[in-house]
């Protein structure tokens, strides 16, 4: 109990005291975040969308295999993403790893399939009907398009959280391809690790801390426009 | 009241997922016209409701809207800003009654004050006007109806296509919203395709009806012409004519002609070769019953003594069922019911004028 | 509203992205090390020296000995610094790596709980020790996953002749060092232990140091640069560049000065510059 206060003591510390490379970690993490999150829901909703709406041969398969994609241990697609990206890897000429963009790469493989599985069940929630009725007011298929996400928008900014919440959460993924390099890769969960390992439990509680702020900050954030228009 | 024809379907077919189809040879509808398009649940009436509004690819035929062709190959985006259709559930957005009668509206760019005044008046119109704020799914089943009805009209579409707009609500309701409709129908005019099962419906709003049975449009024309002239048993059936007997045209008349059924002669006006087939119908409203056999005097020139098998409370009528060696259908009111103390067992005269009887075609294929 | 809303995040995400894009340079050299490197804070202090002298960006990947070793035999690393001599004597005879030379060194300590049930800080040196344990059949706590102390600790035992297999006073925790060490605490048992994850720890913990200073017990540190005649994309002139920087003197007395002010004494001991 004493470790946490003391923890909550040097988290105030090092944010008030705006602790140079505290804020450079917190400021890469929510880039690398962000926009690990801005990929997966462009990705992660069209390509939802097109498996709701669509019928095509494999259909099944394919929902299977996003269920499936929700499910896969962030290790595991760190380990995949490390040895693409290796020197001699497949991807080894774009000289990824290592660099905050292949943790982008290895968030978004981790965050896409949840924001797809989630859209996917949002969007066939909704009456093939309603669409019809859009379409019979005159809408185009954009328009029809909008209206569905509208409809589907509480479900939708939930996927868009979970696949958020998947990343800004994930260490393993980001310590293997990013490397925690200091001043370089390393953010708010791999700080985290490796200052409980090296015995500084305040400072690794304070940088928890911060996560949490952060991450509550963004859900708060989604979750205004997510409830709005819900007060009358 | 009729100008030019505002759509004409022809040779159009259409094979849903479960391969049912329908087959229209030719359907057509004018400016200011109410057409009905009357017929069982599954009959096919939201498939041929959803190719016309172009939200179903037909598998072949042709649309012409106002004379000029529409490509049904194509997206028929501009084919469907013309018109709007209303389905059977409200299928409302989660969002305000405003927001829901404006929708149609949004998707045509309408804005600002031309969009408020507009969503207003519509929404004034279907005496939902004090709703504009509410939540479209805090509404009630009637209210949520009216909404969706406003808003598929409120575009004042060419042609307004509606599946199934009062059905499942109850009677008052039911009763309340077709009245309204109807008023608002007749002021503002506008070209209209009703699809219903309730043939009572049908004759208050429309102004054709078209009765559809497996696909096909089995006949068309006015209300009067539908429901007095059943072009064959599947359509007498629907539009009320409970009694049809097979008989064998006995004797032609220059009046008409005497048929034989179950061993008794029935007075028919209308044409028959003597020693043909015929089916007759008999509407049940017309059938006049009495305890007593002595009906001379009257114009009923059809009598027969016969016993009653069963009774139904309907509501506002009761449903006798008869036996006159041939099963006959009557409707009669409550208190008629009382005075002549009808039960099941009984033996009574029932009578009907020989005008009464229709001459039914055979359906094809039964 | 919600469009113009989106567009702005969108613009603010692009930016990031770019600023990523500035940060990534050519020739990166990449460093392969232990954990417990980076865990002391040591290469906090001597990487950011490097980066500065010679203008190379330096990415340290801190894993185990063995784990960095095959790192080096894909070529996936440039430079090693590692602590396991054996394994690193068999990299070096397979030619694929260069240049062995010896940086540093710190040591294990035996912990025990300050009572000794064991009498084992009498004993002569640290094989002794074992051989009490064993004798009194005293709780020994082994990390018990292959690390670098793990095998020293099997090292120890076979020495002393004790067969560990199957004994009820020897249990393993699988786990690292420091969450090793609280159950070592709560349990009154023995471990070996690396010396600078116990002083970063000795404030919270309740055990005394049973043995310590034994030869036997050192830990040393080698460079060893990945040979680039094996794999051409090994960048071989920033990693002569780091070998020859890490052993040079004025960067042997950093690490000889390094963890003082924190911990009253060195964490490592320099041992290139005699």
């Amino acid at each position: 109990m004493d470790l946490i206060i003391e923890g909550l003591f040097q988290a105030f510390r090092l944010i008030a005291g705006l602790d140079a490379e505290v804020f450079s970690v917190s400021l890469l993490t929510l880039q690398v975040t962000l926009m690990a999150t801005l990929i997966s829901t462009v990705i992660g909703v069209a390509a939802g969308t097109a498996v709701a709406l669509n019928e095509f041969p494999g259909r099944t398969f394919t929902v299977g295999l996003i269920n499936t994609g929700m499910g896969v241990p962030p290790v595991v697609v760190g380990l995949i993403t490390t040895v693409l990206l290796w020197r001699h890897g497949v991807l080894g000429r774009l000289e990824l790893l290592y660099t905050p963009s292949a943790i982008i790469i290895a968030q978004v493989l981790i965050a896409t399939p949840m924001v797809m599985g989630i859209t996917l069940s949002s969007i066939q929630q909704i009456p093939r009907a309603f669409r019809l009725q859009v379409m019979a007011l005159g809408a185009s298929r954009f328009q029809m398009l909008w209206y569905l996400y509208r409809e589907a928008r509480l479900p939708l900014l939930a996927a868009i959280m979970a696949g958020f919440g998947s990343v800004i959460s994930e260490v393993g993924a980001s310590i293997m391809v990013g490397g925690n390099i200091r001043g370089h890769t390393r953010v708010l969960t791999t700080a985290t690790v490796m200052e409980t390992s090296r015995g500084n439990f305040d400072t690794a509680i304070a940088l928890g801390i911060i996560l949490m702020v952060l991450t509550y900050a963004v859900n708060y954030i989604l979750s205004r426009i997510q409830q709005r228009g819900r007060q009358r | 009241m009729t100008g030019g024809f505002v759509l004409r379907a022809e040779g159009l077919r259409v094979w849903n997922e479960r391969n049912f189809r329908i087959d229209i040879d030719d359907l057509s509808v004018r400016e200011g016209e109410v057409l009905g398009i009357i017929g069982h649940n599954g009959s096919g009436k939201t498939t041929l409701l959803l190719a016309l509004a172009g939200l179903k690819k037909p598998d072949c035929g042709t649309l012409s809207f106002r004379g000029a062709p529409v490509d049904i190959h194509g997206p028929m985006t501009e084919y469907r800003s013309r018109l709007s259709m209303a389905f059977q559930e409200p299928l409302l957005l989660h969002a305000t009654v405003f927001d829901n009668v404006a929708m149609g509206l949004r998707i045509r760019k309408m804005r600002g004050r031309e969009l408020r005044s507009r969503v207003e008046e519509y929404c004034g119109l279907f005496n939902v006007g004090h709703l504009v704020k509410r939540q479209a799914r805090t509404l009630s089943g009637g209210e949520a109806r009216r909404v969706s009805l406003a808003r598929a009209m409120a575009i004042r579409p060419d042609l307004l296509l509606l599946d199934e707009p009062f059905s499942s609500l109850d009677l008052p309701t039911r009763d309340a919203l077709l009245n309204d409709f109807d008023g608002i129908a007749k002021k503002i005019g506008g070209t209209i395709i009703l699809a219903t099962h309730d043939r009572v419906e049908a004759m208050r709003l429309c102004t054709t009806l078209a009765v559809m049975n497996a696909g096909k449009i089995i006949q068309s024309g006015a209300p009067s012409e539908v429901i007095n002239g059943p072009a064959d048993e599947f359509v007498a059936a629907f539009v009320g004519v409970e009694t049809i007997i097979e008989a064998r045209v006995a004797e032609a008349t220059s009046a008409g002609f005497f048929a034989e059924a179950g061993g008794v002669r029935i007075e028919v006006t209308g044409e028959a070769r003597e020693g043909e087939s015929v089916l007759l119908g008999i509407r049940p409203e017309q059938v006049v019953l009495s305890l007593s056999d002595n009906l001379c005097g009257t114009s009923l020139r059809n009598a027969f003594r016969g016993v009653i098998t069963r009774t139904v409370n309907m509501g506002p009528h009761h449903r006798v069922t008869l036996d006159c060696g041939f099963p006959l259908v009557a409707y009669v009111a409550p208190h008629s019911k009382e005075e002549l103390g009808l039960r099941e067992g009984l033996e009574v005269t029932a009578a009907f004028k020989a005008t009464a009887v229709h001459l039914v075609r055979k359906s094809a294929g039964k | 509203m919600k469009k113009r809303k989106m567009l702005v995040t969108a613009m603010i995400l692009a930016t990031f992205l770019v600023s990523f894009s500035s940060c990534a340079k050519k020739s990166d050299l990449i460093l392969a090390t232990t954990t417990s490197t980076q865990d002391t804070g040591l290469l906090d202090v001597l990487i950011p020296l490097f980066e500065e002298n010679t203008g190379y960006a330096v990415k340290t990947i801190a894993v185990g000995s063995g784990q960095a070793m095959a790192l080096g035999k894909r070529g996936e690393a440039d430079v090693l610094l590692v602590h396991s001599p054996e394994a690193e004597k068999e990299f070096i005879e397979s030619g694929m790596g260069i240049n062995r030379r010896i940086v540093m060194h710190n040591d294990f300590i035996i912990l025990g709980p300050p009572e000794d049930p064991a009498e084992a800080a009498k004993a002569k040196n640290a094989v002794e020790v074992f051989r009490k344990i064993a004798a009194s059949e005293s709780l020994f706590i082994s990390r018990g996953d292959f690390s670098g102390t793990h095998v020293k600790e099997l090292s120890l035992w076979k020495a002393a002749g004790v067969d560990v297999k199957g004994k009820k006073w020897y249990q393993e925790t699988g786990i690292g060092m420091g969450k090793t060490l609280s159950v070592v605490a709560e349990k009154k048992g023995y471990t070996l232990a690396d010396r600078s994850t116990w002083l970063t720890m000795k404030k919270i913990l309740n055990l005394a140091v049973i043995n310590e200073g034994d030869r036997t017990l050192y830990n040393i540190y080698h460079v060893i640069e990945v040979n680039p005649a094996k794999f051409p994309k090994v960048n071989g002139k920033a990693a002569r560049l780091f070998a020859d920087f890490i052993v040079s003197v004025g960067i042997q007395k950093v690490i000889g000065e390094f963890g003082k002010d924190k911990y009253g004494q060195p964490l490592y001991f320099p041992d290139a510059v005699k």
